[in-house]
């Protein structure tokens, strides 16, 4: 055991040795796990194209990603909301300013099978629906079958915004199947036509049906003029206004051309 | 003399070396289980400071990012169980009754080929056997039953008794195969049939083995995380009905962990789960130890 720690050490070591002398920058990204999967496909790229530059991203949540802003670990937050004031006030008192960046937007569009007749469902439907209140599609106009709701797991960011903008911060009941992705509901839907789910508008694919909410139909341009209900922007944040590296970087990501088209490939909305 | 004398030394030596590498390794292995086991606990029990064991154990509602949480996982302990009995109810009486063909009424071309197929069922990896339950079981329960949704408790159960079949048969045919040929010999001899024989001597001669074969095959299906993750539907609800979906506690956590904050109440309250699913199948693994020692049949003697 005490050997094997020592080597693991000595190799440990001479990593991170090699490592600081090898790569000249280092980001540190911390924060929302629903920007991290942007976080990651965008710093993929980007150390191909800038192999000196090193990028560690992780979790943790938004609030997480915040506080290690306000603390100085971390050079970039991610955040699926907007800073608090207090936050802000926090970070001014230790020295620095956070910046916001907007790097894409979250769209979240209820999904049915295609063979089920409703194409459009208000707010407070859906709410009903989730909440275990509407049993029966033909109670809102459907065929006479039973409504099978299908949510997703509690720690995921889509789950996150369906909660709030939806439900309004009520409880999903308890009767809900859970799907552990976006894809297992497109699955599960597309093999039954009782159900329905919800899912990042970058994983609709023709076998599932996608709802309109409140007549408005989710689409990247009705989430970008800010019409569709079940959307939100996701940001970076920086203390202070970046330099060097970090500036690069977020340079790179919100680049029409470069960072933004693989936003969407990670399934988001992006800036343009 | 000098030679020989010489020469036992060295093969005392090499002896010894090669006993105490046979000893470290398997003190390795045993280290490993003891250090995860550890992990385990350690990991786990912080979730207690937050709730007692009680609400946790029995509580009704499970949801651990609200604010305030509910961490009540009896519904996930109810839905584990659940598909564990159900799977049982399918995969026992298959599982023995082709063990017992296999060893006592089929013929040496047919065992020759049947028994090698039922071992590679084992083989089968989970997400198979899952993606199977999902894309053709689920929808055909919902056509042929017309039940609401085919990712239920039901199909879980088939599923999971598939991957417990192959172990329930291939442990219980070895118990049978092994029963003593003059025990049967001598009931044969005694004027009973064949089936008279089966019945009441193999069986209650080699019912050790099958019933540890039985428990080994429940414990593989209480902690199978896969296939429930992908066909038991997944809500955290106490099922009243074969078809309703259920949220077995390995689904539970692997749909979970790896957004939960690292060392959050989240994070402990599935270590917390994982801690208890770890005592179901360490039960399970106790009582088949103890009914294999037991009940264990040694020579022809102690029938």
């Amino acid at each position: 055991m005490k050997l094997q720690t020592l080597l693991m050490s000595v190799i440990a070591l001479t990593i991170c040795f090699t490592a600081n002398l090898v790569w000249a920058g280092k980001i540190v990204i911390k924060g929302s796990t629903t920007v991290l999967p942007i976080a990651q496909k965008v710093a993929e790229i980007y150390m191909k194209d800038n192999p000196d530059v090193k990028i560690s991203i992780s979790g943790g949540g938004s609030g997480n990603g915040i506080k290690a802003l306000i603390d100085g670990s971390t050079d970039i937050a991610d955040s699926s909301r907007f800073i608090k004031q207090k936050e802000v006030k926090l970070a001014v008192e230790k020295g620095s300013y956070p910046v916001p960046f907007a790097v894409a937007y979250d769209c979240i569009v209820p999904v049915v099978h295609p063979g089920n007749n409703i194409m459009n469902l208000t707010m407070a439907q859906l709410k009903d629906i989730y909440m275990g209140k509407i049993k029966n599609w033909k109670q809102i106009g459907g065929h006479d079958r039973p409504v099978v709701v299908i949510s997703r797991d509690t720690s995921s960011g889509t789950y996150e915004v369906w909660y709030k903008k939806v439900m309004q911060k009520k409880r999903v009941f308890p009767r809900a199947l859970l799907q552990a992705s976006n894809g297992a509901i497109v699955q599960a839907i597309a093999t039954n036509k009782n159900a329905i789910g919800y899912i990042g508008l970058g994983y609709m694919t023709g076998s599932v049906k996608a709802l309109k909410v409140n007549n408005i139909e989710g689409s990247a341009e009705t989430t970008l003029n800010g019409t569709y209900p079940i959307s939100r922007p996701l940001y970076m944040f920086t203390p202070g206004w970046p330099k060097g590296d970090t500036l690069n970087f977020i340079n790179f990501l919100v680049h029409p051309e470069k960072g933004q088209k693989y936003v969407s490939e990670a399934g988001y909305v992006p800036l343009y | 003399m000098a030679t020989s004398s010489h020469s036992g030394k060295s093969r005392y030596r090499t002896e010894k070396i090669i006993r105490i590498t046979f000893f470290c390794i398997s003190l390795a292995s045993i280290a490993t289980l003891a250090l995860i086991t550890i992990f385990l606990f350690m990991e786990g029990l912080p979730i207690f400071k937050e709730v007692s064991v009680k609400d946790f154990v029995f509580g009704q509602y499970w949801y651990p990012t609200d604010e305030p949480p509910d961490f009540g996982i009896f519904s996930l302990i109810v839905g584990s169980l659940s598909v564990t009995v159900v799977s049982s109810l399918i995969s026992i009486p298959l599982g023995v009754l082709t063990a017992l063909y296999l060893a006592e009424t089929a013929s040496a071309g047919i065992r020759q080929w049947v028994k090698p197929i039922v071992e590679l069922m084992a083989a089968l990896p989970s997400v198979v056997i899952g993606f199977f339950g999902m894309v053709l079981i689920a929808p055909f329960l919902q056509e042929v039953f017309g039940v609401a949704t085919g990712l239920n408790l039901f199909n879980a159960s088939l599923m999971l008794a598939f991957m417990s079949i192959p172990t329930i048969c291939s442990i219980s045919e070895d118990a049978i195969f092994s029963v003593p040929t003059e025990l049967k010999e001598a009931s044969l001899a005694l004027g009973a049939t064949h089936w008279e024989t089966i019945a009441r001597v193999i069986l209650p001669a080699s019912l050790s083995g099958i019933t540890t074969a039985i428990i080994l095959g429940m414990s593989r299906a209480i902690g199978e995380t896969m296939v429930v993750l992908m066909v038991a539907g997944g809500a955290a609800i106490v099922p009243i009905s074969l078809f309703d979906p259920v949220r077995p506690m390995p689904a539970s956590i692997a749909a979970e962990m790896a957004e939960a904050p690292f060392r959050g109440d989240h994070y402990h309250a599935l270590f917390a789960t994982a801690v208890v699913l770890f005592l179901f199948t360490l039960l399970f693994n106790l009582a088949a130890d103890y009914i294999s020692h037991k009940y264990k049949q040694v020579g022809a003697s102690t029938l």
